[in-house]
């Protein structure tokens, strides 16, 4: 039932990935699970889908646009980051009652105070990019982790790219 | 916690049992002949690692049950010259021969020693010490060095411990081993606060921990709910100054030993991170993010208003006071990658001093004041040290990240974590000056974030 129809929505949403971005991250890349909100199985309803309006359905119709990803060191919004910061803001202003916290994260390859200050960096770049985007600078707040919650777990350079990024969440 | 230990009580006295001995050397001042070629730099080490040193069991003058952890008086006798000679082997140090291979002296002999027989195995130092149960239930332990070719007693110590601490009085023993030597200052009576590691590389627990310099009496302090991280003994080691998440956000919380209590350290909902203690232990540095910018920023450890030091757009962050309190060396990306910067405590006079290639971070200033421990970032991260005007860059380690040092007491020894390539497992290193004696500390599992405290009183 409901993880077999998670599992395709996953599939298909990396297949369009594969299609429509072709950037930094890996094209390969899925929709990192730990953004789908396992523990709310309550917010998905039935098998129909996910419930309007909640973090799921921002995955889903995100379908991994709810990352944007940096260069080395970098913390800069590119065209492609654009791309994906206007989507998000756009499922932002359909829903005018959701907030949402951006997570700054870095590959391994920094020191460890560095890393949670440049995290900082690349979530406020991502937020206010949004506020840009007319997105209420109330509804969003930034978290940086640093390096400590790598979702790639390779020592690569293509996990270190996975890596470097900046996830939005909403918040249910 | 449970009850506040009476502190360790530094005598000077003499068993009652032994006869008077020849008086001591003084210490730490003029050396005579048996310092020649032991008492000079510790650039190198060659000529201490020739030094044979016999540590035999020390005896006991009534072998009765104690409550410390090695059983009673005689076997204490023993642990304690075990501890000794681990002390000074896995410092790379000197050649140390254990109770294990040597006869136990009878207690007599511990201030008239059997110097013919020890010149006849070799031995070029030996260290005696004694055990004695008090009325009180505290324990004394004496400590004598000797030097065998000269038939002369070149220092003695004995110290008053509570049963739990019989470990301290053995520290303390290889401690004034070690200075008289090497004319340094000692180091292993001192604490480690450390991150304990667990799990996956992507679902890390990450808990904060301490334990003594050789990973003894090891204890973890928090549950791994939240991720805790870079943690700082306060110089009296009463307190911790450490990151957490407990609540969401990264914030620095000041930890109580004694109480187990925790509280922040500024009130600003901002993030907080890279905690550090002056000297003195009556201020606090720390680094802030503030729409995404870092500054460093300095408070009382009474709190109060903070003093903001920095003011560019890049990242400033960490920072570490030299000895006298004076200036603050820290870590700042506005050349375009991190570099090593020295201010006046106030924040003036700001000025780079990392001029050779690579990125330079977390640095640290030694005890002594003489050198800058650093992360050299060329590639791989290396632990490396400079002088306090970025001369002498010396890279100390060879791992692939090797990272975040940390001082010994004494400026002569520099601790760090090391992360393997792939897995992510972490561990705690040790290397000397000289980056010839590198070994792994031991601990429970994997850790990261070391932080040495001082020589305890």
């Amino acid at each position: 039932m409901t993880p077999i129809s998670r599992t395709l929505a996953v599939t298909l949403a990396g297949a369009l990935m594969l299609a429509g971005c072709s950037k930094k991250p890996p094209a390969s890349l899925p929709p990192e699970p730990g953004n789908v909100d396992t523990g709310t199985a309550t917010n998905t309803g039935t098998v129909n889908g996910p419930v309007p309006g909640s973090q799921a359905d921002f995955v889903a119709t995100l379908m991994g646009q709810d990352t944007i990803y940096f260069d080395t060191d970098r913390f800069n919004i590119d065209a492609q980051d654009t791309a994906a910061l206007q989507a998000q803001a756009q499922w932002l202003s359909k829903y005018p009652a959701k907030r949402a916290t951006i997570e700054g994260h870095c590959d391994e390859r920094g020191t460890r105070d560095y890393n949670l200050a440049l995290g900082e960096k690349r979530a406020n770049a991502a937020k206010n990019y949004l506020v840009s985007l007319g997105i209420d600078v109330a509804r969003l707040s930034t978290i940086s982790y640093g390096k400590e919650k790598p979702v790639a777990t390779g020592s690569t350079e293509e996990a270190w790219a996975k890596n470097r990024r900046a996830v939005t969440v909403t918040i249910d | 916690m449970k009850f506040a230990i009476p502190l360790l009580a530094l005598l000077l006295a003499v068993p009652a049992s032994a006869q008077t001995a020849p008086s001591p050397a003084p210490s730490g001042t003029a050396s005579p002949a048996p310092d020649d070629g032991l008492s000079g730099s510790v650039s190198d080490d060659s000529d201490w690692q020739n030094l044979g040193i016999a540590i035999p069991t020390f005896p006991t003058n009534a072998d009765v049950p104690t409550p410390a952890s090695a059983g009673s008086t005689a076997a204490l006798g023993r642990a304690l010259a075990d501890v000794i000679t681990a002390d000074l082997r896995n410092n790379g140090l000197f050649k140390p021969t254990g109770p294990a291979a040597l006869p136990m002296p009878a207690l007599g002999q511990v201030t008239a020693p059997d110097f013919p027989t020890w010149k006849a195995k070799g031995t070029d130092m030996l260290v005696h010490g004694y055990v004695r149960a008090n009325g009180d239930g505290n324990l004394t332990v004496g400590c004598y060095l000797y030097d065998v070719a000269l038939g002369q007693q070149l220092t003695k110590m004995a110290w008053v411990v509570t049963p739990a601490e019989w470990r301290r009085a053995a520290h303390k023993c290889a401690d004034l081993v070690y200075s008289r030597l090497s004319g340094e200052s000692p180091f292993f009576d001192s604490k480690i606060a450390y991150i304990a590691e667990t799990g996956p590389k992507n679902h890390r627990m990450k808990r904060l921990a301490i334990m003594d310099s050789d990973g003894a009496n090891h204890r973890f302090i928090t549950s791994g709910q939240s991720i805790a991280l870079t943690p700082r003994y306060s110089p009296d080691y009463r307190q911790i100054l450490y990151l957490s998440y407990v609540n969401g956000n990264p914030r620095i919380y000041i930890y109580d030993l004694g109480s187990g209590t925790q509280k922040l350290v500024t009130a600003s909902k901002n993030p907080t991170f890279a905690p550090r203690w002056s000297p003195d232990g009556k201020w606090i540095l720390y680094s802030m993010a503030i729409g995404g910018n870092t500054d460093i920023y300095r408070i009382s450890v009474n709190g109060g208003d903070s003093l903001r030091l920095t003011d560019s757009p890049g990242i400033d962050v960490g920072g570490s006071f030299s000895p006298d309190g004076s200036k603050i060396v820290f870590e700042s990306d506005r050349s375009g990658s991190q570099q090593v910067y020295v201010m006046n405590a106030d924040g003036s006079g700001q000025k780079r001093i990392s001029f050779f290639g690579g990125r330079a971070a977390t640095p640290e200033w030694s005890p002594r004041g003489d050198q800058i421990a650093f992360t050299h970032i060329a590639g791989d991260f290396h632990v490396a040290v400079m002088s306090p005007a970025g001369s002498g860059m010396r890279e100390l380690s060879k791992g692939w990240q090797d990272e975040a040092p940390t001082w010994a007491p004494n400026g002569r020894v520099i601790q760090f974590f090391r992360t393997e390539r792939g897995s992510g497992r972490t561990g705690l290193w040790q290397v000397d000056l000289t980056g010839q004696n590198e070994r792994r500390l031991p601990t429970p599992v994997d850790a990261s974030d070391p932080a040495w405290g001082p020589v305890l009183p």
